[in-house]
């Protein structure tokens, strides 16, 4: 590792004495870099605790959680799961509704995708150092390296967060600090410049190297895929929705069943989510109450919810739709039971549609 | 000692786990909470943070339509000793 340290950092051969110790507060994300920069700070003797902030965005396994191909799979936080290696406390913080105005106005735009990377590391930044001073912590931790990620982890975005956020120099990045200018727990003695790093790029070999050091032989996908809005299909469903709203608006409620079944749009008003196996049917029934929905009941067939205003003849279409993806897709017709929003419930038979007949353009 | 119950059902990780936390700080040591979800996650998400947390879990199911109920009495907040 010590071919990863910048030989030219400040050496501090005389440190401030304190007689309480310093206490961190480090964003601990369920990945290999908070887990180290976390480690790399509480092994220096500061009191770390974990916060990990949830937007609604986060993967976490949410798909394992519902598709019955993934329920097999172990399922774990990994948030909690770092916070439980490190030995610290974690508070994980529902952000959800604040998190808006992040995902529709982002002041420094999107990145590939709808990924608003610098604005929610700015974001994320800003409510730790609300924490850290309404409960009296010294400085905050992130895991961030310089030229990690493309948008918000560059040389020139990192002084963006920490102004930004008003953090300023309470904020530590001890993976890439000595590439940085000494933060306050550095000046203040807190943390020992010498023992911090001065990782730089994509590679993943100097973070891998320095879990092999700790003795952590075990971590979650190391750098991305942590947020939906870096992912393109999630990122094309999401502007659907927003399309055929008129504006870019959103509940809980929608992005979560942006992640669950098959999403066809056969009229400008009406987007039809067929489930793709049982797991997902279970998930979808407990949106019956608040969604028109298609019950198949002369076949086994996929819950099928129907989004947005339900004209003349959408029921039949949704269910033509469904039936093509059930058990009778080769029966003459397939009864259903369709229910209102309101919960008002008519039967309805239908051709099943043929492959052919489902337009490519309707899948969103 | 109070009993009390939570209904996390249909919310998805780590919803569940903030929905425990948020309740458990409003309870006092000794008081137990029975939590109804179901996200399988829960069945570990959940006594994890009790373990970071200084709580104790006292039991754990899950029955055939997949409901899980978890309890756990409320303890005393921890500080992790990090010298």
């Amino acid at each position: 590792m010590a071919g990863q340290r910048n030989q030219g950092a400040v050496a501090f051969t005389s440190m401030p004495t304190r007689q309480t110790q310093p206490k961190a507060i480090a964003l601990i994300s369920g990945g290999l870099d908070s887990l180290l920069a976390a480690k790399v700070v509480k092994e220096q003797g500061v009191h770390v605790e974990g916060i990990n902030y949830f937007t609604g965005f986060c993967v976490e396994g949410h798909t394992h959680a519902i598709r019955n191909r993934d329920r097999t799979r172990h399922k774990r936080n990994n948030a909690l799961w770092s916070a439980e290696q490190l030995g610290i406390q974690l508070h994980i913080v529902d952000v959800i509704d604040a998190y808006k105005d992040v995902v529709i106005n982002p002041k420094h735009g999107y990145g590939a995708n709808l990924n608003p990377c610098l604005d929610c590391k700015s974001f994320m930044v800003t409510r730790a150092r609300e924490w850290i001073e309404d409960n009296g912590f010294d400085f905050i931790v992130t895991g961030e390296v310089i030229g990690q990620r493309p948008m918000s982890q560059r040389r020139e975005t990192l002084p963006v967060i920490a102004n930004e956020s008003g953090a300023e120099d309470r904020l530590l990045r001890p993976l890439c600090a000595q590439l940085l200018a000494p933060t306050l727990p550095e000046r203040m003695g807190w943390v020992d410049r010498e023992q911090l790093y001065a990782f730089n790029g994509r590679s993943r070999k100097p973070q891998m190297a320095l879990a092999e050091q700790f003795g952590i032989k075990e971590y979650a996908q190391p750098a991305g895929g942590c947020c939906f809005l870096t992912d393109a299909t999630y990122a094309t469903k999401l502007r659907d929705l927003w399309a055929s709203r008129g504006e870019k608006r959103y509940e809980l409620d929608d992005i979560m069943l942006l992640k669950v079944g098959r999403h066809l749009r056969p009229r400008p008003h009406l987007k039809v989510i067929v489930a793709r196996d049982a797991g997902e049917t279970q998930y979808l029934r407990g949106y019956r109450k608040a969604y028109a929905h298609l019950l198949m009941t002369s076949h086994n067939g996929p819950m099928t919810l129907l989004e947005g205003e339900v004209h003349d003849g959408d029921a039949e279409l949704a269910a033509r739709i469904a039936a093509r993806f059930g058990q009778g897709r080769a029966a003459s017709d397939v009864q259903f039971d369709f229910v209102t929003a309101a919960g008002v419930a008519r039967s309805l038979a239908v051709a099943p549609f043929k492959p052919e007949d489902i337009a490519p353009e309707w899948y969103v | 000692m109070s009993a009390y119950t939570l209904d996390a059902k249909q919310l998805l990780c780590p919803l569940p786990v903030i929905r425990t936390q948020d309740r458990v700080a409003t309870l006092k040591i000794g008081d137990v909470l029975t939590v109804y979800c179901t996200d399988p996650g829960a069945l570990s998400d959940i006594p994890t943070w009790c373990r970071l947390h200084g709580h104790t879990m006292l039991s754990s199911k899950e029955d055939v339509d997949g409901v899980i109920e978890l309890v756990l009495k409320v303890g005393s907040p921890i500080y992790h000793a990090q010298q």
